[in-house]
């Protein structure tokens, strides 16, 4: 049975090694502050406890006030999970870091959210609409889409 | 006086028999050997995400059988098994029971379809294929029997299943689980050490074990380059706990490896079936849900281990009929982020056994 860590111990892990980065926790999840997810990713994957070698998914979820891009991490080492989640504040242009360098999984489904919700990932190599064509107006999965018909 | 050379870039697909639906690489070759490719997405992008969002949770259940349709009963399984997670509804024991028989019978129908569309890939026009279709003609049967349905089946339920299965289901699933190990050994007979397969796939599209960790490979994918990983093991749901069942891995992560991990799983995909049948109790098949409920506010993620990889469904509920998000974790489409590591450096006839070898469904890769 894969275990799921507890958010309050991955939260304190983190803490110790990275003391601004965690903003909140539950009891199944982190929440860090986007600027800080790129050194978190990394600590959660090259702490030798943690060993989060493996990115299941990466979803956004539109919440109006904010973006919310949660990280299912999987460590098929130790058979053990954590879900990290972060928010952009921003609807203009939300930008966050790219895992890829330490994930190569997250290619597809960054340009993915890029396409669908609009969020762009700094450092990816290429960052482009994957589904709809590059003349394609606006992001569909965000609530306030308008379709054209 | 030196010959002046370029590389010439051609479209494969999207409309291609080898592309296994719409789908196109742009690939650059220097003389025939492939020195960049990218594959290009979106050509049966319906949206069904964004879709999702305006049906209820139980108007969603047919949407999964469009993404791929070649599975329709596992999409089926991941997804209301989220829903039941979102909304902790239990399920009966018997309900639990026919799922599993119906996802491994899936498994091997997609298996069969994978294997067949690989041969095909190779060059041996349609015959293996009808070998393959022989047996998933008799897996779409048992379908038909138990929901009236050959491809898109909607048979799940949220708390169960639609219907019983019906009196002549048992005795059919039976002999073809008898006949089943059969068969396989007649394809590992026709194929196995077949000149013409290992000379195509041995040493081909080589995954390392690394690499498919950290690209997020799962399924056969990952298991053919050596990793023990089978979520029905890592992290059993249903009952999957109850079966004794091994988890077949290549030793090199090339197309072949892919390919032997497929047939030995059906084989597996067999065993798993005989026992649920023999342990099948009586009983409800559906506990009672209403048609239209409201979740409380939350979110749950939920996988399976589908036929091509982790197939994972992360729904939102702002406690409204409908999903506030619904979002699936497609194996197809995250396998795809390392056919381009497997692609460089080979010929374009072998890109195209790599690209059968991974076994996508463009319902699912652009959803």
């Amino acid at each position: 049975m894969t275990t799921p860590l507890s958010g309050r111990d991955v939260a304190r892990q983190i803490g110790e090694h990275l003391p601004d980065a965690v903003t909140d926790f539950d009891e199944t999840a982190v929440f860090v502050n986007g600027e800080a997810l790129l050194e978190v990713a990394r600590f959660l994957k090259e702490n030798s406890e943690l060993g989060f070698d493996y990115l299941a998914a990466i979803t956004a979820v539109d919440f109006f006030q904010h973006f919310e891009v949660i990280y299912h991490l999987t460590s098929i080492k130790y058979n053990h999970s954590i879900v990290l989640k972060t928010r952009c504040c921003t609807r203009e242009s939300p930008t966050l870091p790219s895992v890829i360098g330490l994930w190569r999984g997250a290619d597809l489904q960054e340009r993915d959210i890029y396409d669908l919700m609009g969020i762009a990932f700094e450092g990816h190599p290429n960052l482009k609409r994957i589904f709809l064509w590059d003349g394609f107006q606006g992001h569909p999965l965000r609530k306030d889409y308008q379709s054209a018909t | 006086m030196p010959l002046k050379t370029e590389p010439v870039m051609i479209n494969f697909g999207p409309q291609h028999p080898s592309t296994h639906g719409v789908f196109r690489m742009r690939i650059t070759f220097d003389g025939e050997v492939i020195v960049d490719m990218e594959p290009i997405f979106g050509y049966l992008h319906r949206g069904i995400e964004k879709l999702a969002e305006s049906r209820t949770y139980t108007q969603n259940i047919p949407y999964t059988d469009r993404l791929d349709y070649l599975a329709s009963m596992s999409n089926n399984l991941a997804y209301v098994m989220a829903v039941e997670k979102l909304a902790g509804i239990a399920v009966p024991e018997r309900a639990e029971y026919l799922r599993v028989i119906m996802a491994e019978l899936m498994r091997i129908a997609s298996h069969l379809i994978a294997v067949g569309a690989l041969l095909n890939d190779m060059g041996a026009f349609f015959t293996p294929f009808m070998y393959m279709f022989r047996e998933r003609e008799k897996i779409l049967d048992l379908f038909e029997m138990v929901c009236g349905q050959r491809l898109t089946y909607n048979y799940m339920r949220i708390g169960g299943v639609s219907h019983d299965i019906p009196e002549e289901f048992l005795p059919a699933v039976k002999r073809f689980i008898d006949e089943m190990p059969g068969f396989v050994d007649e394809y590992d007979q026709l194929l196995a050490e077949n000149e013409i397969v290992l000379a195509r796939t041995k040493g081909v599209g080589i995954l390392p074990v690394e690499l498919a960790i950290n690209a997020s490979a799962s399924g056969p994918v990952l298991r053919a380059s050596g990793v023990k990983w089978d979520i029905r093991r890592a992290d059993p749901y249903s009952v999957y706990d109850r079966f004794d069942f091994e988890i077949p891995t290549g030793k090199m992560g090339d197309a072949y490896d892919r390919y032997w991990v497929r047939i030995q799983e059906m084989r597996q995909s067999t065993r798993i079936v005989k026992q649920a049948l023999g342990q099948l109790p009586q009983g409800e098949v559906r506990a009672k849900v209403p048609a239209t409920f409201r979740p409380p506010q939350g979110e749950a993620y939920s996988h399976i281990e589908g036929p091509k990889g982790e197939l994972g469904f992360y729904l939102v509920s702002d406690n409204s009929p409908n999903p506030y998000r619904f979002k699936v974790r497609a194996p197809s489409l995250i396998n795809l982020t390392v056919l381009r590591d497997l692609c460089l450096g080979w010929k374009l006839a072998d890109a195209i056994v790599i690209f059968g070898s991974i076994d996508i469904c463009m319902g699912e890769v652009d959803r």
